[in-house]
């Protein structure tokens, strides 16, 4: 059987990205989770909070190298399979990409070292300093790489020149119209990320009685943290949408599997999409629900996949993943208000008296994992045919190589990457189930750390 | 003052020195990557906590010199990284396994851990074989053809070496002991096959490009030449001597091998650029041919001279902060 060059590579680029995305969205949020735990033990002097840190730092470690090092491949893909992309829009992508190496990749990369095995070498301030600026560094690569990823969904404050584009704003090209919700939606998802996964591990260590003194404090936090972050989500989520709306309606279409423009339109909650037939099979629908959720209004137009015939994306893959994301989200939703209001509001906390909680929170873990992922795949697989939205069509900037050889690496790399990941999960399983006095090393290290200064006096 | 001009040749020497930099600083990882199963268990995590604080920021240089590939020469980036597809993805897949295995090593448990160690090595010796490769089909224009590719191979193997030295002598400035003798030992054991490569290579680089052949072998550049080579000879006297004086080695003056590497490094590195310049990809693409428009470059130039400064200033600012000598646990 012979693969298509080019869904090969599309294939291995979703699979470089997908597994890529997995841990910046853990330590962009968990690293301003940090910088908080560190806050609180700077000035109340609790032990507990200062345990936390040092527990939690392990993991945010290991995820950032498993992002650094998946980021870096992603810096190459662009040449490997898409070289076409940085012939049209390097003028744009390339200082985007550049502000990100200079202003975000270092500061993260170089103040990680101060901020896990500095401690008792530079200041409290300084190691504060080195906490916050990592979390800073995460921010900012975050923000440069969102408002690229935001104009190739809608362009802004270009001129195009015999196919290539060039710049007429810089303004207008990182402030495009998608990049301020985007960013927004990505930071906050980050966040909820961070919180189901604090809860997530704690509520596990919880349940088999290797707690530390931490462990209630840190799933208080991911609670309080859940339930005001995930309304705020849907909130967001929504003028997400409105702006979706107005600039890649195809893509909205796809997301609600509208297929004829209408007013009044019914949201379809469930149903099989068929693009071939153009209708939705099963289709279980609640009148005018689309049209108020997407224009505020009863009576709000919707325009339907058969107006962007050829131009739209592929139907199913994007409606079910707006599916998964939305329930999820909702999931996230109402766990958070819960576990806020047992943990924070009642205060109950232990094992017995949280039976129920407990077992729901181990299970939602990595429910940020499935929400991020299926929202950018509404979002990236809600984009094609195009790479740049209207402009420039993805077939146009694959790379000339063999089905074999992108078969081959694509393999290669899947591979690699389950394996990582089951590791990583294993890793963090064992993290988690390690007792409380092993993982605090610091007596010992600052013992060490002592022997030496007195060596060098 | 033409735009047009400077700003693509400021990129193309920040890319060499963003590349010079990673060989450098990488290469001391990759170099200790690759001697860690010569090690005991213990020492294995001694040699892993003298890179633990620097291992991250040091790769990032590589980011940054493809970045600036990116950036800079859009057209050059296609085409260089299409032609070396396969050697970057499996390079891409070393700089993983070295990466994650720093991190899985000390936190998947005691039973895995020479599993990660194992994966750590061979994550660092394919990353080195295959930049190595890259670098070797980069200089020979990207041809393809036989003999280019047996070129390629060879520096595929000189590179490592390099490599090894590098980490070798940036363990003579991290650790005491009977670590440190080993370290002198490998290192008196590497210098031989690296100054073989270096002598190969220049050897082989005028035979393989014509080019490059016409740029060093006429007059007078010749002379105006011989400079590097001579003091790259020297500089690799230098480090024999270093090894096998105990005299310097235990007076606690190991970093001059370190220095005598990092000047062979600069070295090697402004000669490769003298036979490059002023092509990207050589006999296909110039440096101006294929730079981005001028007013992206410039958007970009500004970022840079404000940004870089302060990298450079932070960067040494850790390395100050983590100077001495390498605990055997500094982390977990």
């Amino acid at each position: 059987m012979e693969f298509d060059p080019f869904l090969l590579a599309r294939l291995q680029f979703a699979a470089n990205i997908s597994f890529h995305i997995l841990f910046p969205t853990i330590t962009i949020g968990l690293c301003w989770v940090l910088f908080y735990f560190r806050l609180r033990y700077t000035f109340s002097g609790d032990k507990a909070w200062e345990y936390a840190y040092f527990f939690w730092v392990k993991i945010f470690a290991l995820s950032f190298a498993l992002g650094v090092v998946s980021g870096i491949t992603m810096s190459f893909q662009f040449g490997t399979n898409w070289p076409g992309f940085m012939e049209r829009a390097g003028n744009i992508a390339g200082p985007l990409l550049g502000y990100e190496v200079l202003t975000a990749f270092f500061l993260k990369t170089s103040f990680l070292g101060i901020m896990l095995f500095g401690k008792d070498r530079v200041s409290n301030r300084m190691h504060l300093m080195a906490t916050a600026l990592v979390a800073v560094g995460t921010s900012f690569s975050a923000f440069w790489i969102l408002s690229l990823n935001s104009w190739m969904q809608t362009p802004a404050g270009y001129r195009l020149e015999d196919g290539i584009f060039h710049v007429e704003s810089w303004w207008a090209v990182i402030f495009n119209p998608s990049f301020p919700y985007r960013f927004a939606h990505m930071f906050n998802a980050s966040l909820l990320t961070a919180a189901f996964l604090i809860m997530g591990i704690s509520a596990w260590r919880a349940r088999r009685g290797v707690d530390g003194p931490a462990t209630w404090k840190v799933m208080r936090t991911g609670a309080v943290m859940a339930a005001l972050l995930a309304p705020l989500q849907v909130w967001i989520g929504d003028l997400h949408g409105l702006n979706t709306l107005e600039h890649q309606p195809a893509k909205i279409a796809a997301m609600e599997g509208v297929w004829e423009t209408e007013r009044h339109a019914p949201l379809t909650l469930f149903g099989f999409p068929d693009e071939e037939a153009r209708t939705t099979h099963m289709a279980i629908k609640v009148p005018g629900l689309a049209s108020l959720i997407l224009t505020h209004e009863w009576d709000g137009e919707i325009r339907g996949l058969n107006e962007f015939e050829g131009e739209h994306p592929p139907v199913a893959p994007v409606f079910w993943a707006f599916r998964v994301m939305v329930g999820v989200g909702v999931l996230m939703v109402l766990v958070g208000l819960w576990s806020a209001w047992q943990l924070w509001v009642r205060g109950k906390e232990s094992r017995e008296g949280q039976g129920v909680l407990l077992r729901i929170l181990s299970v939602m873990t990595f429910s940020g994992w499935v929400a991020v992922l299926a929202g950018w795949y509404v979002t990236e697989i809600g984009r094609q045919p195009w790479v740049v939205d209207g402009l420039l069509r993805t077939a146009d900037v694959v790379a000339d190589h063999s089905s074999a050889t992108v078969a081959g690496t694509l393999f290669g790399y899947v591979l690699l990457y389950l394996f990582l990941l089951v590791s990583y999960i294993a890793a963090l399983r064992y993290m988690a189930t390690k007792p409380a006095r092993s993982l605090s090393l610091m007596p010992q290290q600052r013992a060490m750390n002592a022997e030496r200064a007195q060596g060098e006096a | 003052m033409d735009l047009g001009y400077w700003l693509p040749l400021f990129f193309a020497g920040a890319m060499g020195l963003a590349l010079l930099i990673y060989v450098i600083l990488d290469g001391y990882d990759l170099g200790i990557g690759m001697l860690l199963p010569f090690a005991d268990d213990r020492e294995k995590d001694v040699m892993v906590a003298a890179i633990g604080p620097f291992w991250d920021a040091n790769e990032t240089w590589i980011v940054l010199g493809v970045g600036i590939l990116l950036i800079a020469f859009p057209q050059a980036h296609g085409v260089v990284l299409t032609a070396l597809y396969l050697p970057v993805t499996i390079m891409l897949m070393g700089l993983i396994l070295r990466g994650v295995s720093f991190d899985f090593r000390v936190k998947a448990g005691d039973r895995h851990k020479a599993k990660w160690n194992t994966l750590f090595a061979l994550g660092s010796l394919v990353a080195s074989v295959c930049q190595g490769w890259m670098l070797g089909a980069f200089v020979t224009g990207l041809t393809g053809d036989a003999t280019s590719t047996l070129f390629a191979a060879l520096i595929a193997v000189a590179l490592p070496a390099l490599y090894i030295m590098l980490g070798a002598a940036w363990l003579l400035i991290k650790t005491e002991g009977e670590l440190f003798r080993k370290a002198a030992h490998w290192g008196r054991l590497a210098v031989w096959p690296m100054g073989g490569f270096l002598v190969l290579i220049s050897i082989a680089t005028p035979l393989v490009s014509q080019t490059i052949a016409d740029k060093w072998f006429t007059l007078p550049n010749a002379i105006g030449l011989m400079p590097i080579p001579i003091a790259t000879g020297l500089a690799w006297a230098g480090l024999i001597w270093i090894f096998n004086s105990r005299q310097i080695l235990h007076h606690g003056y190991g970093w001059l091998a370190f220095l005598s590497l990092v000047v062979i490094c600069v070295l090697a590195g402004i000669g490769l650029a003298y036979s490059l310049f002023p092509d990207i990809v050589l006999g296909q693409l110039s440096i101006w041919e294929s730079a981005s428009s001028t007013e992206s470059l410039l958007f970009t130039f500004w970022g840079a001279i404000i940004t870089l400064p302060m990298i450079l200033g932070y960067t040494v600012f850790i390395y100050r902060v983590f100077r001495g000598k390498a605990s055997d646990l500094s982390y977990e």
